[in-house]
């Protein structure tokens, strides 16, 4: 899977999450709670998404890994096989 | 036979907009059946029927503003066979409707949204206007003769449609907000009680159980604060119910009404039903539900209604503490502060321990501070024993 695929599914899944967000308005560097707004509950359900599609279990201690598109996108691409 | 009505929205709220049926008349229907949607000032919601039996007739149409205890429609018994003069009862509810729904339009807090009198517009027009939120004096017609049809308000409408109608929502939201919150200040006589606890056992526990299993199985601290406040609401019954008119109604069951932020603003508190029963994996199962429904606006009536106690998780990071205002006719509300890294006293020593502010406001017509020290006590109790919820 390219980084293009990783990243489209990171942001399919993370506007599943947060309807309001736009794709397109979604910045490398956003970081998902801060800029984003998103709550614990929506990283858990992210997390759990991103297990079910790609088979990536990302464990607490790396949630700050996958805090932006750009740490995510890098984070998926290792875990990934 | 019975004539099934429109049920309390939660507090505050006096009227909504019945936006779809999911129910036809023929079909059979049981007790906690949804059988309508009706779009309110905190979202769309889910009407449960109270009835079992077979939808005879539907009493409006999608589209019409109804008041709580507007009739909706008549069901049947099981077993019972229409009446003779099928169209009566439809008919007489039918005269006294639209009389009720304009007198409760009349007091309802919400502005209604500009009819555009003395505008020339179509019938068809005025209606699609209304549904859109379209002020009709803005608009310029395209008839000949100046009069506004259809095509002019949807042209309008599609313009302005999306920005309108998530501002709109949140406007009134804001009023529902506004005026359950006001009412809660001026009849309830709220105290609070805030103490700091240590919960370093219940984060490393939780730290621990979710290293060992898959993302859908993980919990969150915030249900370890709602099972708990469950079980210290069961020992301390001035803490969950209901007080109407100046008198107190306890409840057997715990359900926990957990405030939900939204996104793009406002805020809604579902109740998680019968929390007293659930072990913390149900809990947490619970929680998923509601959140995930109360941000699509799927919440059933009695959810927004029902709930015995209020708890109010302020996140994993932010402020150590809010003084809430209750939700009436609920007694009683629980604030949670950020879980944050403090110095902490530990066997005589100083130690850095994840620590909790935890805020109770409640209702001095039911209770005062030993109760609701109480009940603090209860909670922390819990959460320093995680293995046990």
């Amino acid at each position: 899977m390219t980084t293009e695929d990783l990243r489209a599914i990171f942001v399919e899944e993370l506007t599943r999450i947060a309807p309001d967000l736009d794709a397109a308005d979604i910045g490398d560097d956003d970081h998902l709670q801060d800029d984003l707004g998103l709550d614990s509950m929506d990283i858990l359900n992210l997390v759990t998404a991103l297990h079910e599609r790609l088979g990536v279990d990302v464990p607490e201690v790396d949630y700050p890994r996958i805090s932006t598109l750009s740490l995510a996108v890098a984070y998926l691409r290792k875990s990934h096989t | 036979m019975a004539v099934f009505t429109l049920p309390s929205l939660g507090s505050d709220m006096e009227a909504g907009t019945l936006v779809e049926w999911l129910v036809s008349p023929g079909d059979t229907v049981r007790r906690g059946d949804v059988i309508a949607i009706i779009e309110t000032q905190k979202g769309a919601i889910e009407i449960e029927c109270y009835e079992q039996g077979t939808v005879h007739a539907l009493l409006c149409e999608t589209g019409t503003e109804l008041p709580v205890g507007a009739p909706l429609a008549v069901i049947l018994a099981p077993g019972e066979m229409p009446p003779d003069d099928l169209s009566l009862p439809a008919q007489e509810i039918e005269t006294s409707e639209p009389r009720r729904a304009e007198q409760a339009h009349a007091k309802a807090p919400a502005t209604p949204p500009p009819s555009g009198n003395g505008v020339r517009a179509s019938p068809a027009a005025r209606l699609r206007a209304r549904e859109k939120n379209v002020d009709l004096r803005t608009l310029s017609g395209s008839f000949p003769g100046g009069e506004i049809i259809l095509a002019d308000v949807e042209a309008a409408g599609q313009k302005s449609v999306e920005k309108t109608e998530k501002n709109s929502r949140i406007d009134e939201m804001r009023k529902a907000i506004a005026a359950s919150m006001t009412r809660s200040k001026q009849t309830i006589p709220h105290f609070y009680l805030s103490q700091t606890i240590d919960v370093e056992p219940a984060m490393t526990w939780l730290r621990e159980y979710n290293q060992t299993v898959p993302p859908s199985e993980r919990l969150l601290i915030g249900a370890l604060f709602v099972r708990c406040a469950a079980m210290a609401a069961e020992k301390v019954p001035e803490m969950n119910g209901h007080c109407t008119d100046g008198v107190f109604h306890p409840s057997e069951e715990v359900n926990a009404a957990v405030a939900v932020a939204l996104r793009g603003g406002g805020l809604v508190a579902p109740a998680l039903m019968d929390a007293h029963r659930m072990d913390l994996h149900q809990t947490m199962t619970g929680m998923r539900d509601i959140v995930s429904r109360a941000r699509a606006g799927r919440l059933r009536n009695s959810e927004m209604t029902q709930g015995t106690i209020t708890i109010s998780s302020l996140g994993d990071t932010g402020a150590d503490a809010m003084v809430g205002v209750i939700f009436p006719p609920q007694v009683a509300l629980l604030c949670l502060g950020a879980p944050t890294v403090r110095p902490w006293v530990l066997g005589g020593k100083i130690v850095p321990r994840h620590v909790v502010t935890v805020t109770v406001s409640a209702d001095h017509r039911v209770s005062d501070g030993r109760r609701a020290a109480q009940f603090i006590a209860e909670f922390e109790a819990r959460m320093k024993d995680p293995e046990h919820l």
